[in-house]
């Protein structure tokens, strides 16, 4: 493979996913400034693994990097974003305790949906993001988040729910306009 | 299924996750059960405010220009660095060995040797990448290739809690009529516990395009699916033991008889697996 091939195929294969790695980054970040940098970095490091690369699913490969490239930098910068352990007990409840309107849920304006994912502890978080905004499959996630295929369902239905009791909090309080 | 049931699996449908055969029971639940159905209702919803919302950030323009700029840079080091290499292999390079004529010419010549061993193992290294870079370049996977991995992706999810066993039985006069009336043929259906393989029951999951029998065996702690359906007319049985591979950890074995396609699938070792299917065609 000649020298320039490595940056043109590169370019081609994993450039166009640079949205998807700048939004992951920019929700697990919740900072754009940090975003651009992780994102560049991750890059980078994609960049020099290339080689590696076997083909296949080359966004859920970026987005692999830029995960574990956000996470050792939570480890450097911002330990206290993994060690938000969540108590499954306290917050876990049976669907009897919040069962909001649907109509209300719709309701939701960008602000307060914003606020509510980003408040969602880092793994229920990412775990959403990557279903609900990046439309990745059960098993996509499962390789981006290394966890095992039945844990990513499991995940998905415990951020839900809190994303929806968080909603249903937040959109109560509002006063009336 | 019943309410918990579906609360449990609601959420794999809901993302289209959950095979045929369970969809299907939950959509029958959620016509006789309203709060099942508002339950989904609440997740459509939910999504619709999330994906409506505009809350997918886009990388800006300047990301892509700075991080093209980046990547050149890093991509001309790289290149500096694997022509210096190659400086450093060209004959002219090494050292000549001259015969030692003084300590410092001595210490020289050490040297020189020890640069063209490195220099040589590096070469080495370097034919290496280059030759595994032209033998793995990574192929298109053959249909046969493909299904080997709907076979583990089939035998990860049946995994998932409740997906096992539509029918757990280990008697084989339990499992194979189940099937009746359930698909258009009548998969063999034998118990091999008195040889350390309990026959634990029977599944119907969706493989190669259509319906077909999940056989669930066990082995000590480890799980192994088999899967059957009939083979096209022009099938033959494939001629001698079947193949094994190994795809993301798990063992897979295939082979045709009698016009029946088989798919064993396991994380039990290639060994343990091989004696399986061997006393499995045995009967």
């Amino acid at each position: 493979m000649g020298g320039q091939d490595k940056l043109a195929q590169f370019e081609q294969a994993v450039l166009p996913h640079l949205d998807a790695a700048y939004n992951l980054a920019r929700w697990l970040t919740r900072q754009s400034d940090d975003a651009e940098d992780l994102a560049q970095e991750a890059y980078v490091r994609a960049f020099e693994a290339f080689d590696g690369f076997r083909g296949g699913d080359a966004r859920a490969w970026i987005l692999t990097i830029v995960r574990h490239t956000c996470y050792t930098w939570f480890k450097r910068n911002r330990s206290q974003e993994l060690e938000t352990s969540f108590d499954e007990e306290v917050h876990s409840s049976t669907s009897a305790d919040s069962t909001p309107e649907a109509a209300l849920l719709a309701d939701a304006d960008r602000e307060t949906l914003m606020r509510a994912l980003e408040e969602l502890p880092v793994e229920f978080r990412e775990a959403l993001i990557l279903r609900e905004l990046e439309g990745l499959s059960y098993k996509e996630i499962a390789e981006v988040a290394g966890i095992p295929l039945g844990t990513v369902m499991s995940r998905l239905a415990r951020a839900r729910k809190l994303l929806e009791r968080s909603l249903t909090g937040r959109i109560s309080k509002e006063p009336e306009r | 299924m019943n309410c918990r049931e579906t609360q449990e699996l609601l959420h794999a449908y809901f993302d289209g996750e959950l095979d045929l055969v369970h969809s299907l029971e939950i959509e029958r639940h959620m016509d006789e059960c309203p709060n099942c159905m508002t339950a989904y209702q609440r997740q459509q919803s939910l999504r619709s405010a999330v994906r409506g919302s505009s809350l997918y950030f886009k990388a800006p323009a300047t990301l892509e220009s700075r991080l093209r700029d980046r990547l050149r840079e890093v991509h001309a080091a790289e290149t500096d660095r694997v022509q210096r290499l190659e400086r450093t292999l060209s004959p002219r390079a090494i050292p000549s060995q001259a015969p030692a004529r003084t300590d410092l010419g001595s210490s020289w010549n050490r040297w020189g040797l020890r640069w063209s061993l490195i220099g040589a193992a590096a070469g080495f290294g370097l034919a290496a990448i280059v030759i595994s870079m032209l033998v793995l370049k990574p192929a298109r996977p053959t249909p046969e290739q493909l299904l080997a991995q709907d076979v583990v992706a089939n035998h990860i999810r049946s995994l998932m809690p409740n997906h096992l066993t539509d029918v757990a039985s280990s008697d084989q006069h339990n499992v194979k009529p189940w099937f009746n009336g359930k698909l258009d043929f009548s998969p063999p259906v034998v118990d091999l516990a008195p040889e350390g393989f309990p026959l634990l029951g029977g599944r119907l999951d969706y493989l190669a395009g259509r319906p077909v029998a999940a056989l669930v065996y066990g082995r000590r702690k480890h799980l192994i699916n088999v899967f059957v359906w009939p083979s096209g007319e022009s099938a033959h049985d494939s001629a001698g033991p079947p193949k094994i591979t190994t795809i993301q950890g798990y063992n897979v074995l295939h082979w045709t008889r009698s016009g029946t396609t088989y798919w064993a699938v396991s994380d039990v070792n290639s060994k343990e697996l091989g004696e399986f299917v061997r006393l499995l065609q045995a009967r």
